[in-house]
C-alpha cells in the first residue's frame, strides 16, 4: 500500500521507537502535523520554536535517547537554530524535521522560505533537503544513525511540503551503508598498552574527566580507573556527575570557575589522563602554563579533537568506555601516597567558600541546602550564569547524567525547556531547575508547556536583580562600570507563576529557605521559587584571562 | 589619538546619525559594552536577543531609518537569525552588532563560538568578520551604505573581542568604494518609453504596489500616478498604507487572502504594473492564471525580482520613486475611464464582510481599533488570522502604520516591533494586534515596555487556537485539529505581573469601552479580546488555485 | 608548507558549499580548488591546495573526515604524483610583438585559442612551476586577463586515490 511520505516520517519515528516529539505546527509541515493525528507518538506542544529544540535537547540528555523535535519552514526553522547550535557544542543527538516551501518554490524567497540547510550547516553534525520521497525512509535512518553513533550531535532534515504529500511504498532500511562516516570504537591497542604503561610509573597521575564519559556511559569504568589506579579525579563543567561528588578522590570542577586543589592538581601532575574532554578554552586558561610537566593521554571518540588544542603524546581514538575497559584488563592496582597526601593538603587548603550572615541570602546557601534536601540525588537542569557555575560548584552529584546544562554555548533560556524535557524524559524523578533572573525571561512562556503537561517541575529563580555573570565581568574588566546589566525593573514571578497556574515562593532569608524549600520541593505540582539573593556576590575563584589556572583569584 | 575598536565602532555608529540600540550584554561584547556607557547613544535592554532584532526592525520600518542591534558571541548571536533572517525578507534596512571570541580562537569550538557570518550567509544582504581594527571604520560604513541603499536589508558585523579591545588610530574612512556594488536609482529611458506606450495603450491597467513603494517613500508619487491613470491601486501586505486606503482607487490588498475586487480586478486588467513588489507566491497563486491576460510593468530596483516568477513584458529597473515622477512626468491625465466604473461596482457587490452575532467577532474589534484611534494609530501585528484581519478592517492611509511580518511570517515579531515603533514615533499609539499563540513568543517583552515607560498597546485576539493553522485543517484536512488547540495562560495576571494593565473582555458590548481606557493610560496595556474561536478568514484563495477562484 | 589533497566526496548537491564552508569557518587558507566528476558518476573529486604547518593539517584532515559526504582524503603531498592545471592569458601584442609571444608559446608549448587586434588569448597547461613561469614570461608584455582553473592532480604508476584498493 502506499502512503503519503509524512505518514511515511511518523512510521519511521515509530519504527526508531520515538516516544516524544517536541514541536510547533505551521503550513509547510501540516501534512506531518496531519499523520501525527493517529499515532502512538506524544507530541509536545511548546510555546516558541527554541522551546522544542532544548526540550528534546534535555530528553536525549536525561534518557540518552535521541530527541526529536519539529517545526515549519521559515521562521519556524531559523527559531530553532540556537538550539540546534547549543546540542551541537555539546554533542548532542538530536534529529531535527522541519517544513519547507514545495520544491518548486525553493530558492525563490517564498512566503516563510530560508535555506534551513544552508544555515545549519555550521552547526549541524550533517542535513539533508529532501528531494525525492522515496528517500525519506533511508535519510531518516541514517540520521538517527549519525545523530546518536560516534560523537554524538543533531541532524536536520528539511521536508518540502509537496514532497511530504508525495505517496512512497513504505519500507523502512534496516541497515545503514554511508562510506563517508565509521566512527572508531575500539581503541588502537598498541596505544593503549603505552597508556597502561605510562600509568604504571606515573607518580602525580590526574584524570581529567569529561561530557564524552556521561555520552559514552562510562561512569562506572571511570570510578573503576580512579580506584586502581589512586589517581584523584577532576571533572570538566560537562563532565560533572560522571564522578560521585562525595568520593575521597574527588578534586571538583576545573578551569575558569575550577577548585583551586583541582587547578593546581592539573598543574604539577607529571600524567593527564583525558577522557572524553576537549581542552576547552575555558579549562585551560593560558595554554602554555596548563599540566606543562605533564605526559598527555587523550581518549577520544572524535579524532579532530585531539590535537585540537594542546599537544598530546598518546592519542587513542575510540569510545571511551570500550578504551577504559580494555586498558583496565592491562592495569594493576595503584597506591602512592605521597601524591594524594598533597592533594588532600591542597583540598583542606582552599575549600570552596563563601561569606554567609552577612544579613542576605547567599545564593550559594541555597545551593548546599537544595544538596542537603535530596541528597544530591535529582536531576538538576541549569540555565547559564553565576548561578549555573553555583551548581557547579557547590552540588554534589551522585548520579551519572544528573547534570542539565548549557556547557559550550552557554545559552541562557535553555533552562526551563530543558528542564521539561528532561522531566518528561524521567517522569518519576525530582527534576530541579535553577536558573536566574535574566535567563528565565528568555524561555518564560514555557511555563505553559509544564502547565499543559502537568510536570512537577522545581523552579528555582536566584534572583539577583542583574545579569550576575556579566556584571562580575564588568566588575574585573571594565572597572565597575556597569553597563546594560541591571534590570530597573523586574515582573513580579510570583504573580506570573500564578499566570500559569503555578504555585510559588519567594524566599528572602536562610530561615525562609531552612523552613520552606523542603516544603516547595516535596510538594505534588510544579512550583517555581524565587529567592531574592544577594546582588553582589561573586563566583570565585576566578582565572583572569590570559592567566594560568593555577594563579585563580577571588575577586 | 588611539581608540580601541569597541571607541571606533561607537563613534562610526554616531557618524552614521544612529540615537538608538537595541541589545543584549555577554563576555565577547564588553568591550562595546564598555565603550557604550561613555556615549551619547541609547540602549534598550531588551529581555532576548530576538526582542533586540525585531524592535531593531519596528524601529526601522516606523522611521525609515536603519535599525541597529547589538548581541554577544554564539547564543547571543545566533538569537539574533530569525530577526535578520525577518528583515531580509521584508528588504528592512538593519545592521547587526555581533561580538565574537578572539581571532586566536576562531574555528576551535571555543566557548560561546558560533560561525554567525557563516549562519546569515543565506539571510544577509552581505557580511563581515571584522579581522583588523584598522578596517572596522571602514567596514561600518559600508555596511550603513549597504544596508540603506538600493533594495535595503540586513547586514552583520561580527567583532572578535580582540579587534573591539584591539587599538589604532580613528580616521574618518571617507566615501564608500565597492567595485561589486552598484544601484542603478534612474530608470533606463527606453524602458520608461515602453512603459509609457504600454501605459497609453491600455484600457484596464492595474497598479499592483509593494513594499518598494514605502522603502522608496513613493507614496506621493503613487497617489499622482494612480490618479492619473485613474487605475485601480491593490497593495500587497507590504504595500498596506503606501496608498490611502480609503481612496476611491483603492482595492484593498490582493492575494490569497486579498479581497474578490482586488484580486477580479488583477485578473482582468490588460495592463498590470508591478510597483516595488516580487510576485511573491502568496499573491500569484496559481502562476499561469494570474493576470493572464495582461502585459506586465514590472518597476524595481533589484534587477533579479524581475522575471523570477512572473514573465515581464516591460521591465524598468531602478528607484520605484524616480521612475514613478519620470512616468507622471510623460502621461497625460486620463479624465473618465468605464475601467474605474467597474470596480467600483465590483466593490459595492463584493465587500469585505463578516457576520455579526452575539458574540465577539474579531472583524468588529479591528474595526473599533480604527474608531477609537480615528485610523491614527501605528499598528504592528503578529502572525495567523488577527493578521488579516487587521489588514482587512482597519483603513491604512498613511505610509509606515502597518508594520507586519509579511515575507517570512514570523510569529512573535509584532510586540518587540511595536517597541522599537514606539521609539521611533514617541506619543503616537502604537496597537500591536496579537494572536494568542504569536504573543507568547516574546511576552518576555513586556518587561522592556515597562521599563521604559513605553505605552505600546497589545489587543490580544485570543481564540484558543493556533487559528490560521487551524483554519486549514478545517478547510483542507477534515476538521482534525492535530496540535492547534492553546491552553493559554491568564494574560490579566501576566500583564499585572509585569505592572501593566491586563484586560479581559468577553462581551461585545464591552469592546469599545475596553478600547478607550486602554487609550487613556499611559502605561502598557494588554488586552484580552475573548473572540469567537472558530472564525475563519474570508475570502481565500485555496492552494494551487487562480487568485479569482475564492472561497467566502 | 604547502599541500595537495585529492579528496573523494559523494556527489550531492551541497557538498562544495560544506567544504568551503568549513574552511571558512576554522580559518584554513585554500590556494586553489578544482571539483570535477571522477570515475563513478556518485563520486567526485576535489583537489584542494591548503597552506599550513603540520598541525593545521591534521586538523584539515580531520576536520574534513568529520563531513558526513566526505568519503577519502589522501594527502599526496609526499607522494609522486602528475598535477596539471590549465591557465588561459590574454596579452597584449601588437603586431610587432606577436612574434615575440609566439615564441614563448613555443617554448611553454602554449596554445593560441584567439587572436584579436591588439591581442592574444593563449592557453597552457602543466604543473604549478611551469605555469607560473609562463606567466611571468608574459607579464612583460601586458596581461590584460588571466584566469587559473586550480591544481587537479593524480597519483603516479599503479597507486591509486581512488575508492578502489591500491594496486601494490
Ligand atoms: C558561564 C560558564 C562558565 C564555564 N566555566 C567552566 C569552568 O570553569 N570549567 C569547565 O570545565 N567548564 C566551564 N564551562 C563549560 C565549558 O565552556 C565547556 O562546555 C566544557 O569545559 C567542555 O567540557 P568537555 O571538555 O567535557 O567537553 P564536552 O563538550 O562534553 O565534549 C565531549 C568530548 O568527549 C568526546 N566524546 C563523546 N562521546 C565519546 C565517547 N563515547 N567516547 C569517547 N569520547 C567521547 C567528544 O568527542 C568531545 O571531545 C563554563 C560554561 C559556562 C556557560
Ligand atoms: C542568549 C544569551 N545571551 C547572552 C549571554 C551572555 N551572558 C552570559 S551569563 C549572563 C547573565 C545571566 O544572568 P542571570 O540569568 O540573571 O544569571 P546570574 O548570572 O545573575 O546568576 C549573560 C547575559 C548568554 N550566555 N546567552
Ligand atoms: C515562529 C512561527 N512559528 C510557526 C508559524 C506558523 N503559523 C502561522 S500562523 C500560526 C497560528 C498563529 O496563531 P495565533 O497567534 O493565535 O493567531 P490566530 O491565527 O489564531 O489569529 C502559526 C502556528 C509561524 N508563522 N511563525
Ligand atoms: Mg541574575
Ligand atoms: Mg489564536
Amino acid at each position: 500500500m502506499e502512503i503519503t511520505a509524512a505518514q511515511a516520517l511518523v512510521k519511521c519515528l515509530e519504527k526508531e521507537q520515538v516516544e516524544v516529539i517536541f514541536g510547533y505546527p505551521g503550513g509547510a509541515i501540516l501534512d506531518v502535523y496531519d499523520a501525527l493525528y493517529h499515532s502512538p507518538i506524544r507530541h509536545v506542544l511548546v510555546r516558541h520554536e527554541q522551546g522544542a529544540v532544548h526540550a528534546a535537547d534535555g530528553y536525549a540528555r536525561a534518557t540518552g535517547k535521541v530527541g526529536v523535535c519539529m517545526a515549519t519552514s521559515g521562521p519556524g526553522a531559523t527559531n530553532l537554530v540556537t538550539g540546534i547550535a547549543n546540542a551541537y557544542m555539546d554533542s548532542i543527538p538530536l534529529v531535527v524535521f522541519t517544513g519547507q516551501v514545495p520544491t518548486s518554490q525553493v530558492g525563490t524567497d517564498a512566503f516563510q522560505e530560508v535555506d534551513i540547510t544552508g544555515i545549519t550547516i555550521p552547526v549541524t553534525k550533517h542535513n539533508y533537503l529532501v528531494k525525492d520521497a522515496v528517500q525519506l525512509p533511508r535519510i531518516i535512518k541514517n540520521a538517527f544513525h549519525i545523530a546518536a553513533t560516534g560523537r554524538p550531535g543533531p541532524v536536520l532534515i528539511d521536508l518540502p511540503r509537496d514532497v511530504a504529500q508525495t505517496r512512497i511504498k513504505f519500507d523502512y532500511p534496516d541497515s545503514v551503508n554511508l562510506r563517508g562516516y565509521k566512527p572508531t570504537y575500539r581503541g588502537h591497542p598498541n596505544k593503549i598498552a603505552e597508556a597502561a604503561r605510562l600509568i604504571g610509573s606515573a607518580a602525580r597521575p590526574v584524570i581529567y574527566a569529561g561530557g564524552g564519559i556521561l555520552n559514552s556511559k562510562a561512569s562506572r569504568e571511570l570510578l573503576t580507573l580512579a580506584e586502581t589506579i589512586n589517581a584523584p579525579v577532576t571533572n570538566t563543567f560537562m563532565g560533572l556527575s560522571s564522578f560521585p561528588g562525595d568520593h575521597p578522590l574527588f578534586l571538583g570542577m576545573l578551569g575558569l570557575h575550577g577548585t583551586r586543589a583541582a587547578n593546581l592538581a592539573v598543574t604539577n601532575c607529571d600524567l593527564l589522563i583525558a577522557l572524553g574532554a576537549r581542552f576547552d578554552d575555558r579549562v585551560t586558561g593560558k595554554l602554555a602554563e596548563f599540566a606543562p610537566n605533564a605526559t598527555v593521554v587523550h581518549v577520544d571518540i572524535d579524532p579532530a579533537e585531539i590535537g585540537k588544542n594542546v599537544q598530546v603524546h598518546v592519542p587513542i581514538v575510540g569510545d571511551v568506555k570500550q578504551v577504559l575497559r580494555e586498558l583496565l584488563s592491562r592495569l594493576e592496582k595503584k597506591q602512592d601516597t605521597s601524591w594524594l597526601e598533597q592533594i588532600e593538603a591542597w583540598k583542606k587548603q582552599y575549600p570552596l567558600v563563601y561569606r554567609r550572615g552577612e544579613g542576605e541570602l547567599k545564593p550559594q546557601y541555597v545551593i548546599e541546602k537544595l544538596n542537603e534536601i535530596n541528597g544530591g540525588n535529582a536531576v538538576v537542569v541549569t540555565d547559564v550564569g553565576q548561578h549555573q557555575m553555583w551548581v557547579a560548584q557547590y552540588y554534589r552529584f551522585k548520579r551519572p547524567g544528573s547534570l542539565i546544562s548549557s556547557g559550550g554555548l552557554g545559552t541562557m533560556g535553555f533552562g526551563l525547556p530543558a528542564a521539561v524535557g528532561a522531566q518528561i524524559g524521567l517522569p518519576g524523578e525530582l527534576v530541579i531547575l535553577v536558573t536566574g533572573d535574566g535567563s528565565i525571561q528568555m524561555t518564560m512562556q514555557e511555563l505553559g508547556t509544564a502547565m499543559e503537561q502537568e510536570l512537577p517541575l522545581k523552579i528555582i529563580i536566584l534572583n539577583n536583580h542583574v545579569l550576575g555573570m556579566v556584571r562580575q565581568l564588568q566588575q574585573v574588566y571594565c572597572d565597575s562600570r556597569y553597563m546594560a546589566v541591571e534590570f530597573k525593573f523586574h515582573p513580579d514571578f510570583e504573580t506570573l507563576a500564578r499566570a500559569y497556574g503555578i504555585k510559588s515562593y519567594t524566599l528572602r532569608t536562610e530561615k525562609e529557605v531552612d523552613q520552606l524549600l523542603p516544603e516547595a520541593l516535596g510538594s505534588p505540582g510544579p512550583v517555581l521559587v524565587n529567592c531574592l539573593v544577594c546582588a553582589a556576590e561573586n563566583v570565585n575563584p576566578i582565572v583572569i584571562a590570559g592567566k594560568a589556572i593555577s594563579e585563580a583569584v577571588d575577586c | 589619538m588611539k581608540k580601541t575598536g569597541a571607541q571606533i565602532l561607537v563613534e562610526s555608529l554616531l557618524a552614521e546619525g544612529v540615537d538608538t540600540i537595541f541589545g543584549y550584554p555577554g563576555g565577547q561584547a564588553l568591550p562595546i559594552y564598555d565603550a557604550l556607557y561613555d556615549a551619547d547613544i541609547r540602549h534598550i535592554l531588551t529581555r532576548h536577543e530576538q526582542g533586540a532584532a525585531h524592535a531593531a526592525d519596528g524601529y526601522a520600518r516606523a522611521s525609515g531609518k536603519p535599525g541597529v542591534c547589538l548581541a554577544t558571541s554564539g547564543p547571543g548571536a545566533t538569537n539574533l537569525v530569525t530577526g535578520i533572517a525577518n528583515a531580509y525578507m521584508d528588504s528592512i534596512p538593519l545592521v547587526a552588532i555581533t561580538g565574537q571570541v578572539p581571532t586566536s580562537m576562531l574555528g576551535r569550538d571555543s566557548f560561546q563560538e558560533a560561525d554567525i557570518t557563516g549562519i546569515t550567509l543565506p539571510i544577509t544582504k552581505h557580511n563581515y568578520l571584522v579581522k583588523d581594527v584598522n578596517d572596522l571604520a571602514k567596514i561600518v560604513r559600508e555596511a550603513f551604505y549597504i544596508a540603506t541603499t538600493g533594495r535595503p536589508g540586513p547586514v552583520l558585523i561580527d567583532m572578535p573581542r580582540d579587534v573591539s579591545a584591539g587599538e589604532t588610530d580613528y580616521t574618518d574612512p571617507g566615501p564608500v568604494h565597492l567595485p561589486g556594488y552598484d544601484i542603478k536609482k534612474d530608470p533606463d529611458p527606453e524602458q520608461v518609453a515602453r512603459a509609457v506606450r504600454a501605459i497609453e495603450e491600455a484600457e484596464r491597467p492595474v497598479i499592483y504596489a509593494g513594499g518598494g513603494v514605502i522603502n522608496a517613500n513613493a507614496h506621493v508619487e503613487l497617489l499622482k500616478f494612480a490618479e492619473m491613470l485613474l487605475a485601480p491601486v491593490a497593495t500587497t501586505l507590504m504595500g498596506l498604507g503606501g496608498f490611502p486606503g480609503n481612496h476611491p482607487l483603492s482595492v484593498g490588498m490582493l492575494g490569497m487572502h486579498g479581497s474578490k475586487y482586488a484580486n477580479y480586478a488583477v485578473s482582468e486588467c490588460d495592463l498590470l504594473i508591478g510597483v516595488g513588489v516580487r510576485f511573491d507566491d502568496r499573491v500569484t497563486s496559481k502562476l499561469e492564471a494570474f493576470a493572464p491576460n495582461a502585459t506586465v510593468v514590472h518597476i524595481d530596483i533589484d534587477p533579479a525580482e524581475i522575471g523570477k516568477n512572473v514573465g515581464v513584458d516591460i521591465p524598468v529597473v531602478g528607484d520605484v520613486r524616480a521612475t514613478l515622477r519620470e512616468l507622471a512626468g510623460r502621461l497625460q491625465p486620463r479624465l473618465a475611464s468605464r475601467w474605474r466604473d467597474k470596480i467600483q461596482t465590483w466593490k459595492k457587490e463584493y465587500p469585505i464582510e463578516f457576520e455579526e452575532n452575539g458574540r465577539i467577532k474579531p472583524q468588529e474589534v479591528i474595526r473599533e481599533i480604527y474608531n477609537a484611534t480615528g485610523g491614527n494609530a501605528r499598528i504592528t501585528t503578529e502572525v495567523g488570522q488577527h493578521q488579516m484581519w487587521a489588514a482587512h478592517y482597519y483603513t491604512y492611509t498613511r505610509p509606515r502604520t502597518f508594520i507586519s511580518s509579511g515575507g517570512l511570517g514570523t510569529m512573535g515579531f509584532g510586540f518587540p516591533a511595536a517597541i522599537g515603533v514606539q521609539l521611533a514615533c514617541p506619543g503616537e499609539t502604537v496597537i500591536d494586534i496579537a494572536g494568542d499563540g504569536s504573543i507568547q513568543m516574546n511576552i518576555q517583552e513586556l518587561a522592556t515596555a515597562v521599563s521604559h515607560k513605553l505605552p505600546v498597546k497589545i489587543a490580544i485576539l485570543n481564540n484558543g487556537f493556533l487559528g490560521m493553522v487551524r483554519q486549514w485543517q478545517e478547510l483542507f484536512y477534515n476538521r482534525r485539529y492535530s496540535y492547534t488547540e492553546l491552553d493559554n495562560p491568564d494574560f490579566v495576571k501576566i500583564a499585572e505581573a509585569y505592572g501593566a494593565v491586563g484586560i479581559r473582555v468577553d462581551k461585545k458590548s464591552e469592546v469599545r469601552p475596553a478600547l478607550d481606557e486602554a487609550l487613556r493610560v499611559d502605561k502598557p496595556v494588554v488586552l484580552d479580546f475573548q473572540i469567537e474561536r472558530e472564525e475563519n478568514v474570508l475570502p481565500m484563495v485555496p492552494p494551487g488555485e487562480a487568485i479569482n477562484n475564492m472561497l467566502g | 608548507m604547502r599541500h595537495t589533497l585529492a579528496v573523494l566526496v559523494e556527489n550531492n548537491p551541497g557538498v562544495l558549499a560544506r567544504v568551503a564552508g568549513l574552511f571558512s569557518r576554522r580559518g584554513f587558507n585554500i590556494d586553489s580548488l578544482a571539483v570535477g566528476r571522477t570515475e563513478s558518476p556518485d563520486v567526485s573529486r576535489m583537489t584542494i591546495v591548503v597552506e599550513g604547518d603540520e598541525r593545521v593539517l591534521e586538523q584539515v584532515n580531520k576536520q574534513l573526515h568529520k563531513l558526513v559526504d566526505v568519503i577519502k582524503i589522501n594527502d599526496i603531498t609526499a607522494d609522486e604524483y602528475v598535477d596539471r592545471e590549465l591557465v588561459l592569458i590574454k596579452v597584449n601584442a601588437d603586431p610587432a610583438q606577436r612574434g615575440e609571444v609566439m615564441q614563448i608559446a613555443d617554448v611553454f608549448r602554449a596554445r593560441i585559442v584567439d587572436l584579436g587586434r591588439k591581442t592574444v588569448t593563449l592557453e597552457c597547461t602543466g604543473n604549478d612551476g611551469k605555469i607560473n613561469a609562463f606567466e611571468e614570461s608574459l607579464r612583460p608584455y601586458g596581461i590584460k586577463e588571466l584566469v587559473r582553473t586550480g591544481k587537479i592532480a593524480m597519483l603516479r604508476g599503479t597507486k591509486y586515490t581512488g575508492l578502489q584498493e591500491n594496486g601494490d
